[in-house]
């Protein structure tokens, strides 16, 4: 559904955008994860057809992105909530949804059924007549979605639609992207909230001017930090700590009577720590293998990416 | 382009100035208090301390110059509606939605254009109407006759008028893209009435007679050079990637 190749953005000397390729799938979620300058906004505008590329290519279903013929066409079938929701205050809730309606050429009926629709499902119906300007940033947040939505779009571009929303809220919106991907509708979804990607995304991008990694919450886990041994000792002694020295063990860490390491195959190294422990007296009393975080590969990525 | 899309943009802005009293109050209150002030000056000026009533000879001086104040309405009104919409929904973040929306962007100009230039002239030919009533009522009986209407009004109204708002348009489409905040736009935008203002006042001093049809045509020509010149670079200064990585 939307494709990029080789694609890139300059401002003058700055590269913006450089060199992405990435693949979205029809009625995937795919989060659009990285720091503040990575390029995430510009790639979107880009997308959006708001801004020109300056090399590469990017396509919509069938429609080119920085084709002029194509743009009004791409931007017909696109959704688009900004970072800012962008909404008119003095307006109300309808008369936004209306507005947004009619530039997309939907009938008034279309319009009617549409802003009933998503209003009831936002729990915003009873507010229709209400200016904006009185609504709770979460409610802003909500409508702004709907606007999004009103001409019932193919692809949704959403550019951190749960910022600076209390938990109540950030889930109501969550909950929403969760019914529209069941409609299997592609969102392309721009965030900060590792958490949030982690739970609804079905692929995820790294990116970090250029594209850092790409693929599913799992595998971007598995490919970057690996896994971890957690081992819950009775007690720890000289013994025991210069058995597990000879043993060939990466990033080992002793707290206490806990010890954690990082291991590729758990199945083999683990037998061999908890052995080398029982050789030097010591007892065991747990043994857990965990992943490593979306927020840990996320920052051993970027990290790395920024050396 | 399509003008339905223009239409839609001016008719959501028209909602939106319903509700904003400075907004009302500019594009109401002004022409309709400018309109009655205008014939009572002319009523009472020169009665003073026993003086007498303005002649003749200085009222044909003083009407085509009254007349000619509308302009400088036109060049004034028409910018406090066009900072709001253009640099107001800049401040409100809502310029990136509208622009994601399949419209080009001289529809959204031309929409933001009509929102910011219908209401202004409307509003400045209704207060010319009560103006030219009034000054006849305070002026047929010095004068023998009723002054307007007349051609150099016609030209003044739905000439000039026409052409100073689209200029101040125009010339706030361009200061939206170097300010962040309404009233500086408001401000700046409003500079646009000092070469008018500078007409107004040669004309009552009658150092450029408005009362010559002739005179009306070489400012009306000018007016439409100038918009002609402000128009290519206001299509240039308001293009989607400009507006989103340039402007202020």
């Amino acid at each position: 559904m939307i494709e990029t190749s080789n694609l890139t953005k300059k401002f003058g000397d700055l590269t913006a955008v450089d060199g992405l390729t990435l693949r979205v799938e029809e009625g995937e979620v795919f989060g659009f994860l990285g720091p503040n300058g990575a390029g995430k906004t510009t790639t979107i505008r880009m997308l959006c057809c708001l801004i020109s590329k300056t090399s590469g290519e990017a396509r919509i279903a069938d429609y080119e992105v920085g084709n002029d013929a194509d743009a009004l066409k791409i931007r017909r079938m696109i959704g688009f909530m900004p970072d800012n929701v962008g909404l008119y205050d003095d307006l109300s809730a309808y008369d936004n949804l209306d507005f947004y309606g009619k530039l997309y050429d939907r009938t008034e009926p279309q319009r009617r059924e549409s802003i009933q629709r998503l209003l009831t499902m936002l729990g915003l119906w009873e507010k229709r007549d209400v200016a904006v300007g009185a609504f709770s940033k979460g409610m802003k947040q909500k409508l702004g979605i709907a606007c999004a939505l009103v001409h019932d779009p193919q692809v949704l571009f959403m550019d951190e639609p749960t910022a600076n929303l209390d938990p109540e809220a950030a889930k109501t919106v969550r909950d929403f992207i969760l019914d529209l991907k069941r409609e299997k509708r592609t969102i392309f979804l721009n965030t900060h909230n590792l958490d949030e990607a982690q739970r609804i995304c079905d692929k995820i991008a790294i990116l970090n001017k250029s594209l850092v990694a790409t693929g599913t919450p799992a595998d971007l886990e598995n490919s970057a930090g690996g896994m971890k041994t957690v081992v819950q000792m009775v007690k720890t002694s000289d013994a025991i700590l210069a058995a597990l020295k000879r043993l060939p063990l990466r990033n080992m860490v002793v707290e206490g009577s806990r010890l954690t390491v990082d291991v590729r195959v758990p199945e083999t190294e683990n037998v061999a720590i908890v052995d080398a422990i029982y050789a030097a007296g010591g007892h065991v009393q747990t043994v857990t293998v965990v992943g490593s975080t979306l927020e840990e590969t996320y920052l051993k990525l970027v990290r790395r990416d920024d050396q | 382009m399509r003008l339905s899309k223009s239409w839609i943009i001016a008719s959501k802005d028209f909602k939106v100035f319903k509700k904003k009293k400075n907004i009302l109050y500019s594009v109401l209150v002004v022409p309709l208090l400018v309109s009655v002030l205008l014939p009572l000056v002319m009523d009472f000026a020169g009665t003073r301390n026993g003086g007498t009533r303005l002649q003749p000879a200085e009222l044909m001086v003083l009407l085509p110059a009254f007349t000619f104040f509308y302009l400088i309405l036109a060049g004034f009104i028409p910018a406090t509606i066009a900072s709001y919409t253009i640099v107001g929904e800049k401040v409100e973040k809502s310029l990136e939605r509208l622009l994601a929306t399949p419209t080009t962007d001289s529809e959204i100009l031309l929409g933001k254009g009509v929102a910011a230039f219908l209401p202004p002239i409307a509003s400045i030919l209704g207060g010319a109407t009560v103006f030219m009533v009034l000054m006849d009522l305070v002026t047929r009986d010095r004068l023998g006759y009723d002054y307007f209407p007349n051609w150099n009004a016609a030209i003044v109204l739905f000439l000039m008028v026409p052409l100073a708002a689209m200029m101040s348009v125009e010339w706030n489409v361009i200061v939206s893209g170097m300010v962040s905040d309404v009233r500086v736009a408001q401000q700046v935008g409003t500079l646009l009435v000092l070469p008018l203002g500078g007409i107004y006042v040669a004309g009552e001093l009658n150092l450029v007679p408005l009362g010559d049809t002739s005179n009306l045509l070489v400012i009306s020509s000018i007016l439409l050079a100038v918009n002609l010149l402000l128009f290519y670079v206001a299509k240039a200064a308001f293009r989607r990637e400009e507006i989103l990585t340039k402007w202020k």
